[in-house]
């Protein structure tokens, strides 16, 4: 016994001298640096001031008659701006882009057809207010090389006050007072940005879903980065601008793979302190898990149906609207579905995306025409899963050309064959046709169409990020249409369940009916013995 | 006749069948569960659950296989044909014919011929089968948080699929050597042994534990 517990004496001295030394430095307050969140966090805490105070300067203590003079002062100082400006999209509504198959084409909102309203082209009057230039009343005459053209204000106001004029090719509403806005100019803050892209398709939410009136002053709920309650981030924050070069696109009107904004320009590909996390970014975009639902505040449109356009009521256009005020049926346009707290489909998506240009063939009439494929799949190492929203539509197509019919919509007044104007359908589509140069047999049908918007925005916080059940289930999985590789909790091979049942099985029924058999002889046995 | 006490199982022996067994278990379990046959702990938690007892068992598995080679125990496991036939007459009829059991069970020599091939199998096959699906499934482009693709597989499903194979197979082989283990001299004399180390063995010599296999 005394041999055992002086043996016993060195192990019990080493045991106890580990678990002093842990114990110590398990409460010893360590200095941690700061997390990559935290440090990010801190960044965009910073106030920035403008450099300096336009109200002073003596070029802009003057009244202007025309928007186009304000732009020459802004000129006569940034010289050269203008130049950047005039390269980018925003005014030249088109991107040189090399599409696989197709070669180089030349896309923006010049010459795209959605389906929305369809089609700019033609009626720039009504699209151009949200043209970055003044008086663009057709993209075929518009002086792209007039620099005085180019709205600055637009993008630059810092008043709040700036609109743009309805219907009028850009220019601004007349009671807007071009001295106090152009002393106001600085860096482009949410409302800069959101009065057009929160109201594309001609009212709030129409047409992205993730991009609203709700997101000029966004709670955290709503959007985590743009959170007036919280990191209170700007639109240029991610989408960082250089040279009046804007990074980001949105693939309803591109088609390569470049100027991106990507979560991972800020958050790393290897965000989460979780590996297991981590692995899933090679194939998950962030956007998947983060933005679980999106039309968070107001609903967004998600079906329209021109075929029902055009019906009047004594004589006079007309609309129905929902109890929330969304409108259901219009004279104009046709019949709206909407949808509000949507969950977001689910595509592969690397990066490029194939768009129906004016004029190109529909091939099978009979399956709905998508009109901006995105290429992806689970084999393509590029391509990742990525939140959309898909956007359907019954639409005008000539029955015998198998083009889609980009009918004539606005005109500023009657008699010019607009729809909005004259409500006569076919006389639309064949002015409509007319100006995109593309011909019309007479002959007009409706076809299914589908776009894809992919959801970047309405980041949640992340204890609303998408739960691991949500996908990895083997009823109503998030991304139950996606088959194309194996994912565990989902997915099973029905061979090896099969197999293993019947295994299970068969060993269960062997062990019972041995059992049985040994319990039935031995009973047998012990009778036999007692006799 | 006299009733002795011989010892089959050490201490660790025990120790490795019993934690396995729990193991393996749980092992199933949250397995299953990530399979998507039913919720219990919710996926994530399964997952957690799973991966720690993963860690586990190969710790152990790790442990089980010194063992085996520095007492030289993995010998137990050479499968041999030499008594296989008496041995399965024996499940076949004399068990039902309260027939004694063909081969007895000592410290030098604790299975019956089928029990070394089946244990063969388990080690060899099954086993590696099931940890080698495992590691992969684990390690699968996983530790991309340093930069490393180590192991770069085009799919994960000949991956999963092997392992949930190897799952079934196990599960099959767990109901049949529980029944197995009521086949001893009294329905819970194996489990007994299996707990106390110890078998209690009517023993006519005085040398009960030199040779098992009494022909």
């Amino acid at each position: 016994m005394v041999k055992e517990m002086k043996r016993a004496v060195p192990i019990l001295v080493t045991i106890g001298l580990v678990t002093a030394v842990a114990v110590v430095s398990a409460l010893t307050p360590k200095e941690l640096p700061p997390t990559p969140l935290a440090q990010l966090k801190e960044q965009y805490a910073k106030k920035r001031t403008p450099s300096v105070d336009h109200s002073k300067f003596p070029q802009l203590q003057r009244a202007f008659a025309r928007p186009q003079d304000v732009t020459s002062a802004c000129i006569e100082c940034h010289n050269g701006r203008h130049t950047e400006v005039m390269r980018s999209n925003h005014w030249r509504w088109e991107r040189e882009e090399y599409v696989k198959g197709r070669g180089v084409v030349y896309l923006g909102k010049k010459n795209a057809v959605n389906n929305f309203c369809l089609a700019a082209e033609g009626n720039e009057l009504a699209c151009a207010k949200c043209h970055v230039g003044y008086g663009m009343e057709s993209v075929k005459t518009f002086h792209f090389d007039d620099p005085r053209n180019v709205d600055c204000l637009v993008c630059h106001d810092g008043t709040g006050t700036y609109a743009k004029a309805q219907n009028k090719g850009g220019q601004p509403a007349p009671t807007v007072n071009l001295t106090k806005v152009a002393q106001s100019v600085g860096r482009p803050g949410r409302s800069n940005c959101g009065v057009c892209h929160f109201y594309g398709g001609g009212g709030n939410n129409v047409k992205h879903g993730d991009l609203e009136e709700a997101m000029f002053e966004p709670t955290r709920d709503v959007d985590v980065h743009m959170a007036v309650d919280g990191a209170n981030m700007q639109c240029v924050d991610c989408h960082v601008t250089e040279k009046h070069n804007i990074r980001g696109q949105l693939y309803s009107l591109s088609s390569m793979n470049r100027n991106r904004v990507t979560c991972e320009q800020c958050h790393t590909s290897t965000p989460h302190e979780d590996d297991l996390l981590n692995e899933h970014t090679l194939k998950v975009a962030c956007q998947t898990c983060h933005i679980p639902v999106y039309a968070k505040v107001n609903a967004t449109k998600i079906y329209w149906d021109w075929s029902t356009a055009g019906k009047l009521r004594n004589g006079k256009p007309y609309e129905e609207k929902d109890a929330e005020g969304n409108i259901l049926y219009m004279s104009k346009k046709g019949t709206f579905r909407w949808g509000k707290n949507l969950k977001p489909e689910y595509v592969w998506f690397n990066g490029t995306a194939h768009h129906y240009l004016p004029g190109d063939r529909i091939e099978d009439p009979t399956q709905p025409v998508i009109l901006n494929r995105f290429e992806g799949s689970y084999a393509d190492p590029d391509a990742k899963i990525f939140p959309v929203k898909v956007m359907r539509t019954r639409q005008f197509y000539d029955s015998v050309t198998r083009m889609l019919l980009l009918p004539k919509l606005f005109a500023p007044r009657q008699g010019e064959g607009a729809l909005w104007e004259d409500f006569d359908l076919l006389r639309a589509m064949e002015v409509g046709m007319k100006e995109h140069g593309l011909p019309f047999s007479g002959k007009m049908d409706f076809i299914e169409t589908i776009m894809y918007w992919p959801v970047n925005h309405m980041v949640s916080p992340k204890e609303k990020a998408l739960q691991c059940s949500e996908c990895h289930t083997r009823h109503n999985s998030r991304i139950a249409n996606l088959r194309d590789f194996y994912i565990p909790g989902r997915d099973r091979s029905p061979k090896v369940e099969a197999f293993g049942k019947g295994l299970l099985l068969l060993a269960i029924l062997g062990v019972l009916a041995h059992g049985g058999l040994r319990v039935v002889t031995l009973w047998r046995h012990g009778k036999e013995g007692k006799r | 006749m006299s009733k002795k006490r011989v010892r089959i199982y050490t201490g660790f022996e025990r120790f490795w069948h019993w934690t396995q067994a729990v193991l393996i278990l749980f092992l199933a379990f949250t397995g299953f569960e990530i399979h998507g046959a039913y919720t219990f702990f919710g996926f994530r938690e399964a997952v957690r659950y799973h991966s720690i007892a993963a860690y586990l068992l190969l710790t152990l598995i790790a442990f089980a296989i010194f063992w085996h080679f520095t007492t030289g125990e993995w010998r137990q496991y050479v499968p041999t044909l030499e008594n296989v036939r008496a041995q399965l007459e024996y499940y076949v009829f004399g068990i039902f014919r309260n027939a004694p059991h063909p081969t007895r069970k000592t410290m030098l020599s604790k299975l019956n011929p089928l029990q070394k091939i089946t244990y063969f199998g388990l080690k060899v096959v099954l086993i590696p089968l099931v940890v080698t699906s495992g590691l992969l499934y684990m390690f699968y482009r996983y530790p991309t948080r340093y930069g490393i693709e180590a192991i770069s597989v085009g799919s994960l499903k000949f991956i999963a699929l092997a392992h949930t194979l190897g799952a079934f197979l196990l599960m099959a082989f767990l109901v049949v050597h529980l029944y197995m283990t009521t086949t001893g001299e009294a329905v819970f004399s194996n489990l007994r042994t299996m707990i106390t180390g110890y078998e209690e063995v009517e023993e006519p010599a005085s040398t009960g534990t030199l040779e098992g296999q009494q022909a």
